[in-house]
Parts: structure tokens; sequence; C-alpha cells
């Protein structure tokens, strides 16, 4: 009650105080300013991507774009191997990267004694911060030559590399973010299913992992949204072969992914071209596939947040 | 910009001579030719302080483009100027004359213990295009085949599609097999042909590293099967040769035409041989 005066008061003082406080009304605008900014700029961006990257539907046929090879110098501007290339490279690191991440999570948070976490905490933050480039370079000198022997594939430049180097980039991401959400789980949940004779083990299966499950979510959204995007390692590892990876070996064979074709060919492309045009369309493709990944994801975790707030009351 | 500051040193070299006067060439083009391009352009300064040279790639394409807009003095390009880009220069009232600098040979590499020591070129278009697909068939192990390959903007890249791919046919439509893979540079390349034993790449003879293994090739069955060198390359037994290129506006004359002439001679054509192109020999044409 007191504060709420208190606040009153302070209200009917603001006036007289404003005048002498520009720097306050300076730094109001600034904050606001550089908030309102980000919306602008990616107003821009879209704008940019759709001007450059429109025309491309008009000056090639729909049975051209959406053909089956990609070869832009000579007129085959066929979108699938590229499509598809990044969905395998993408997926095949989801599926790798999500249960281990996942399970080095609950093992950080639940099961290992506090001074192995104080090592492992910090190992794994650092881990996020080796540049991708390096990554690539590993992988393509050692990684790839293993997988060739490993799984006897004729190259080792696979979508499984670029799986494999990929996961271990979102790997990171996906366990200090899901850590951080098994450890905001209250003591007291564990407690009353231990007070119950749950064992340990369903202790976390059962109640502290769904508990979390919003935070593991963000995690793993966050995770494999870097490895979408990401350009430099997969344009290392892949190999780069625009074919139509959906043979069953195809993991096993090199492909092509949306991000390294645009990086390869930017470069040297003749400005207001066909092909210029088209590298355009295909970050439009890339741009729209991110965004339904994450509305998708808040879709789940608003659903998730509503059902829980239902539970709980 | 760039024009304007050429412009300037053209006029100032016109009338004040050869005294004091600071002379600036601009040099944009090939990306196979830049590293020698920037080695000419440095012993060059060093011998003539009053010259500065700006070596620019970007690609064939990219230096005759600037070269046809006027805005740079000589274009490098690793294949020959097309009548198109003639036409366009013309219609600018500009006439560009070419001048062969240095030749490069095109390597068959594959790894070090590939059995294979021959190939003709109807071989390798066939093992690029997907007809031949397992090493047993040219005479190796039974190992299946894997295409590296420069991305297709590298002129090496092009040069290889028309002149060994398609042969030499300008009317055929063939094309790299779409297992191809397309490495983003030569050390990418180099690194997969040399611990892979089912790679076979190529590459300028200048980025050809000792470890891996360079494969002899004839132009057709019946001939005679010949390893890159120099000689080869001078004596036009070695088929997947080609000339480099200088473009200029016109008859150079001044410091440019200095520069060429010091490059054709034996100062720059030390520094080809240096950096693994093949010397330009024109008692051999």
């Amino acid at each position: 009650m007191t504060l709420a005066v208190r606040n009153d008061l302070s209200m009917t003082n603001k006036p007289a105080r404003r005048k002498t406080h520009i720097s306050e009304v300076v730094a109001e605008t600034l904050i606001r300013t550089s908030g309102l900014s980000t919306i602008a700029f990616i107003l821009l961006i879209f704008a940019f991507l759709a001007r450059e990257g429109v025309p491309a539907f008009f000056e090639v046929k729909a049975d051209v774009l959406f053909g089956t090879r990609w070869y832009p110098t000579e007129g085959f501007f066929g979108l699938w191997p590229l499509i598809l290339g990044s969905v395998l490279v993408t997926v095949g690191a989801a599926v790798l990267a999500m249960p281990t991440g996942l399970l080095a999570a609950v093992f950080v948070a639940e099961v290992s004694p506090r001074w192995l976490r104080e090592i492992v905490k910090p190992v794994i933050e650092v881990l996020a911060g080796i540049p991708s480039v390096v990554l690539g370079f590993l992988g393509m000198l050692m990684l790839s030559s293993l997988v060739r022997q490993v799984f006897n594939a004729p190259t080792g430049l696979t979508a499984f590399s670029g799986s494999l180097v990929l996961a271990y980039m979102a790997l990171p991401t996906i366990i200090s973010v899901a850590e951080d959400a098994l450890d905001s789980v209250p003591r007291a949940y564990r407690d009353a299913a231990l007070a119950l004779g749950a064992t340990r083990w369903q202790t976390i299966w059962r109640v502290t992992v769904p508990a979390a499950r919003s935070g593991i979510l963000t995690a793993m959204m966050l995770g494999i949204g870097r490895a979408i995007g990401e350009t430099m390692a997969v344009m290392m590892v892949t190999g780069n072969a625009a074919r139509i990876p959906l043979t069953l070996d195809s993991l096993m064979r090199p492909v092509r992914t949306m991000t390294a074709t645009i990086a390869a060919e930017m470069g040297e492309v003749a400005q207001g071209s066909t092909h210029f045009h088209v590298l355009f369309a295909v970050g439009i493709i890339l741009f729209v596939i991110t965004f339904l990944v994450n509305l998708a994801a808040s879709l789940a975790i608003f659903q998730q947040a509503r059902r829980a707030e239902r539970l709980l009351s | 910009m760039t024009m304007l500051v050429s412009t300037c040193a053209a006029s100032s070299a016109a009338t004040e001579g050869a005294s004091a006067a600071h002379y600036s060439i601009q040099n944009v083009g090939s990306d196979t030719m830049v590293n020698l391009a920037l080695a000419w352009a440095e012993a060059f300064q060093d011998e003539h302080p009053d010259t500065r040279i700006a070596v620019t790639g970007g690609g064939s394409g990219t230096g005759l483009a600037a070269l046809i807009n006027g805005t740079i003095d000589i274009a490098n390009a690793s294949r020959q100027i097309k009548k198109e880009e003639v036409d366009r220069a013309e219609a600018n009232k500009i006439t560009p004359v070419e001048h062969i600098v240095a030749r490069d040979a095109i390597a068959v590499i594959v790894h070090p213990s590939n059995p294979v020591e021959h190939i003709s070129l109807q071989q390798v278009s066939d093992i690029y295009t997907g007809k031949i697909t397992n090493w047993r068939q040219v005479g190796g192990e039974n190992r299946p085949i894997v295409l590296l390959s420069r991305e297709s903007n590298s002129g090496t890249h092009v040069f290889f599609l028309e002149q060994v791919i398609r042969l030499g046919d300008s009317k055929s439509k063939v094309l790299f097999a779409p297992d191809t893979l397309l490495l983003p540079s030569s050390e990418g390349i180099m690194a997969e042909a040399q611990q892979n034993p089912n790679a076979i790449g190529y590459d300028g003879l200048g980025y050809v590293t000792p470890a891996v293994k360079m494969v002899a090739v004839a132009r057709d069955a019946n001939g005679s099967f010949v390893l890159p060198s120099i000689e080869s390359v001078n004596n036009k037994t070695y088929p997947i040769a080609r000339d480099l290129y200088m473009y200029t506006v016109g008859r150079p004359t001044g410091q440019i035409a200095k520069y060429l002439e010091w490059i054709a001679g034996p100062a720059g054509q030390e520094i080809v041989a240096k950096l693994g192109f093949v010397p330009y020999d024109a008692s051999r044409p």
C-alpha cells in the first residue's frame, strides 16, 4: 500500500524533474530508436531480398527452376538438389545432436557430481567459441578420411560429414541452454518425486525433464537454427555436388546445400543477371524455411506454456 | 575514380616525359593469374620505383568487363576474349589488344597409390560426364571414381569443360556429371586427391603439390601419353594447355608498353617458371 502511494507521489513529481534531466530524454530516445531500428533493418533486408530474388521466378521457367539439375553457367537452375541437400544435412545434424545434447544436459544438471560439473560446463562453453572455419578445416582434413574408411564410402566429403560437423556446432548451444532449463526446475519437484518412492531415473525422466520441456525445446531450436544457416564448415566438408539426395545411400554421398551455393557463387556472378536473381531466390527460400522452423518452435512452446498453466491452476 | 587516376597519370606522363613522373597502372582480372600478376608487379616496382601497379583478382570476365568500361589499363584473362566482348568494346570506342604473357598446363591428378599411369582425353571426358564410373574401366583397381572439380565460376573449370569434357567441340552440350564434387579452392582439391584413392582431379600445373600423382594424357587413343611440363607444353605435345593473356586498350604506349616488354623478357618469364606456370617461348609459337 505504502509503495503504491510513493509511486503516485513520484508520478506527480515527474514533469517538474524532467526539465532538469535532458540526459534522461536523450537516453530514452536512443534506446527506443535502437529498439525500433532492429525492426527497420529486418524490413529493409526483407525488401532487398524480395527486390533481387523475386525476378528470378519470372525470368526462369517454373519447370527449370524446379528441375533436378543445378548448373547455373549453362542455364540449369534446378533448385531441388539444393533444397533437399540442405534438408538432409540439417535433419542429419538434428538427429545426431538432439538426443546426445539432451543426455549431456541431463548428465551435467542431474547426475554429475558438483566438481565435475564445474569443469564440464565451462569446457562446453569454450566449444561454442570455436570458429566454424576451423571446424570445417579439421573436418576436411581428418573427419572426411575417417568417414570414408569407416563407412567404406567413395569419398569422405559427404552429407553425413556435414551433419557431424553441424551437430558438433549445435551441441554446445543445446547442452548449455537445456542444462539451464533443467537447473531451474524447482527443487521441490524432485524432492516430492523421491519422497513418493520414485527412483532417481524415474525422477529425471518423468518429472524433471518434462517440467523443463519448453526450455529444452528452445535449446533444440537454437541449436538447429545455428545448423541451418551455417555455411563455411558445410561448404568445406560436404563436397558440394548438386545431386538429388533421394537414394538410400545419399547420406554417404556428397550434397550441395543452399548456403554453400550462395557463398560459392555470389562472388563472381554478374550483378543483375538471371543467375544473380536466382541466388537471391535461394536466399528467400532459406529465409522462409528458417521462419517456418522458428514459428513452429514458438507455437509449440506457447502451447506448452498454456498447458503448464492449466496443470498448475 | 580509378579512371580519373589513370588518365591523370597518362596525361602527366605525356607532358613531363620520363622525368620524376608518377606512373599508375590498374591491373584487374583472372584469379588463376592473380599471384603471377602480383609477383610481376612487385618485381617491376622494385626496378622502377616511380611506377605503381595495382593488381586485383575477380575473374577473367570481371577484368575484361572493366577494360571495356575503360576503368583499367590491363586486364588479365585465362581465356581468350569473346566475340561479344570485342563488340561491346568497339561500341565503347576501345580496341582490346591481346598479349600472350605465359602458358599454363592443366594437370590431371590422382592419389599416389593409384596404378593408372596413362589416360586419353576421351577417357577423361567419359569419366567426368559419368560414362565411366569405375577405375577398372581405364586399367585401374576395382574402385568407384570420385570426380573433383573447381567451382563453376573458375576460369579453369570453364576451360576444362570446353577443351576436355566437350573435347573442343563448341556445339557439344555435355556437362560435368551431377556427382562431381565442386570444391571451393585448389587446396581442397589437393587435400582430397592426396588422401582418397578413388579421386580424380585437375588443376593448373602451378597448384599441383608433390603429394599427388599426375597422369600422362594423350590427345587420342593412338597418340603418345605425355606428362605436363614446361617442355611438353611448349612443344605442344601435352594436350591440356592454354595461353594466359593480358589485354590492353589499343597498342600500349609509355610505361604500360615498358611493363609488358619486361614481362615478356627474361626477368618476367623467370617469375612465370618460379610460380609453376610455363614460360612463353616466342620461338615456338
